[in-house]
């Protein structure tokens, strides 16, 4: 009775398999929604069961996985998801992008550049870019079959009419080898740029829309925008408090209930890394604390 | 409309030949064939359950005729039979040469985004790709079918009956379409935004040189925009001729009845 409670990494090869299928697909129609049966995962739908699957899929024994919500490696989705694999697949884990070989991430790109080793696993809620102009899903997929994208400009447009500028933050849409148009799942777009020519391959999976889709190594990635209104990537303007990096996607942590915030790194494998190499912003501590404590003991 | 003038006027833009479309053993249309020329006016009138709506449907290319077939002379001047262009040609025909406006601008319409946005969707669609130029030729359009160019990024849900008509044919025109479809533009309006409205379209089919096929029931949209009538009744073509000669002199009965149910003026 030494059968092991479950399959390496949960899922029966059946189940990878078809799933296998899926993203072989996905990789050779770049852009394009693949449809697959998804299949029900201990976990709500929301927290990354599209992710979550497709990494169970492409997962091997020597494979070194970290997993980050939001750019973060310590939050509670990002570490479930660590442990479940850790657990289920026996996997090494890190937090250390340059280490990973599979990352799962829900919502940030790492600023790490990412290399052809890697495979970068989106997890999405909603995949349809055009969803939310066009109801209905037979509709939605023949514009995609005819490359009928106008839609997608109304969109823009209305921004532009409403607020002057294209005011999508997030899930900025991106035109995939100048063919298919689709939803970055909610990164910002700050990190548009990064998808673009990127080395390692990106895999994205839906799963709750049951979709999975992919952009193969080296694929051009255009952010859609205007002739006479660009794309530009967004980034508070203000050093990281804790590293000082001045390039670095930034999440606002208010401080307290006095107007008080400050801008860390969302990454913050990439924001220790710098600390540890000697990068200081103005509000990390650690020094002055270890300067204290060496003067009362001298 | 230079590349109007460049085309052979003689040849008829669109031709029906003996159209047939029956729902099971329904036939709601018999046998209907006409042709069209660039410019021309075409009224479809009849009661209810006459077989206009379907008939203008099979016309627009959304219907497959159960017999018969539809040609149409392309903007490259090739003549084309519709019910072998793919959809993806179809389509294109339908947001570039073709308008269409529904008698719910609902239908015709995207209700939650701007006006500016409804009337760019075309352009954006053939690719036009500069916001500022979008928004003029947006606002161009919304003051010459008479809307205020100060409500331009107000959405049509927010637009009166009439406005939101004007709307849609402003929408269906901006790219300068050869032939429009309207299903009984002026139902469910007031008499006196009707009348406003057949104005505005009367001065816009001679100005752009429109050739439109008009479904209406109402004798008197058909007497003011039309050049040709035709009557429908029972899925069948009854009558065709002017405007003024079938309705001031009808010769079927039907015709007659339908004429002397308007009250005189």
């Amino acid at each position: 009775m030494n059968a092991p409670a479950y399959n390496f990494a949960y899922l029966d090869e059946q189940t990878k398999r078809m799933i296998r299928r899926a993203i072989l697909k996905a990789i050779a129609i770049p852009g394009y929604q693949v449809p697959f049966a998804s299949r029900e995962m201990p976990m709500p739908y929301g927290w990354g069961t599209g992710g979550v699957q497709v990494t169970a899929a492409i997962l091997g024994p020597q494979d070194v996985l970290k997993v980050i919500d939001q750019g973060s490696d310590d939050t509670t989705n990002a570490i479930s998801i660590r442990k479940f694999f850790a657990k289920t697949a026996g996997v090494a884990t890190t937090t250390a992008t340059d280490e990973a070989t599979v990352i799962q991430t829900r919502h940030r790109i790492p600023e790490t550049a990412l290399n052809e080793n890697q495979v970068l696993v989106y997890q999405v809620p909603i995949p349809e870019p055009l969803r939310f102009l066009e109801p209905r899903e037979t509709e939605t997929r023949r514009m995609h079959a005819l490359a009928e994208y106008g839609l997608m400009h109304v969109k823009l447009y209305e921004d532009i009419a409403r607020f002057g500028h294209i005011a999508t933050a997030y899930a900025y849409p991106v035109k995939v080898n100048a063919r298919y148009v689709m939803d970055p799942s909610p990164t910002p777009k700050f990190d548009n740029p990064k998808m673009d020519n990127c080395p390692a391959l990106q895999l994205f999976g839906a799963g709750r829309e049951k979709r999975i889709y992919a952009i193969p190594p080296y694929t051009k990635v255009v952010s859609l925008d205007f002739e006479d209104h660009p794309f530009e990537p967004y980034r508070f303007n203000a050093p990281c408090a804790l590293c000082g990096a001045e390039n670095s996607y930034l999440d606002e942590i208010v401080t307290d209930d006095k107007g008080g915030r400050m801008f860390v790194c969302s990454d913050t494998d990439y924001c220790e890394g710098r600390q540890a190499a000697g990068h200081h912003g103005s509000l990390s501590a650690a020094p002055y604390k270890e300067k204290a404590r060496e003067a009362s003991n001298g | 409309m230079a590349d109007h003038d460049m085309l052979d006027n003689d040849e008829p833009l669109l031709v029906a030949t003996s159209l047939s479309k029956s729902f099971g053993r329904i036939a709601a249309c018999r046998d209907v064939s006409f042709a069209l020329y660039p410019g021309e006016v075409l009224a479809i009138v009849g009661e209810s359950g006459s077989g206009k709506s379907t008939l203008l449907q099979m016309l627009s290319g959304q219907l497959a005729p159960s017999a018969g077939h539809v040609s149409y002379r392309m903007r490259d001047g090739v003549t084309r039979d519709l019910t072998t262009l793919g959809e993806a040609e179809r389509r294109f025909l339908f947001r570039t040469d073709w308008g269409f406006v529904h008698q719910d601008p609902a239908q015709g319409l995207r209700m939650a985004v701007s006006a500016g946005a409804n009337v760019g969707e075309r352009l954006m669609a053939v690719g036009w790709n500069h916001y500022g130029r979008i928004r003029d030729t947006a606002s161009d359009w919304l003051a010459r079918v008479e809307i205020d160019v100060a409500r331009i990024d107000d959405a049509p849900r927010t637009y009166s009956g009439g406005m939101r008509q004007r709307l849609q044919i402003a929408r269906n025109l901006v790219t300068e379409p050869r032939l429009v479809f309207m299903d009984e533009p002026t139902g469910g309006l007031d008499v006196s935004v009707q009348a406003r409205l057949l104005d505005l379209l009367r001065s816009l089919v001679a100005e752009l040189h429109l050739a439109v096929i008009i479904v209406t029931h109402d004798l008197a949209v058909a007497r003011l925009l039309s050049h040709r009538v035709m009557v429908m009744k029972g899925g069948r073509v009854i009558e065709t001729g002017l405007t003024d000669q079938v309705l001031d002199d009808p010769r079927e009965p039907y015709t007659q009845l339908l004429v002397s149910s308007i009250l005189p003026p």
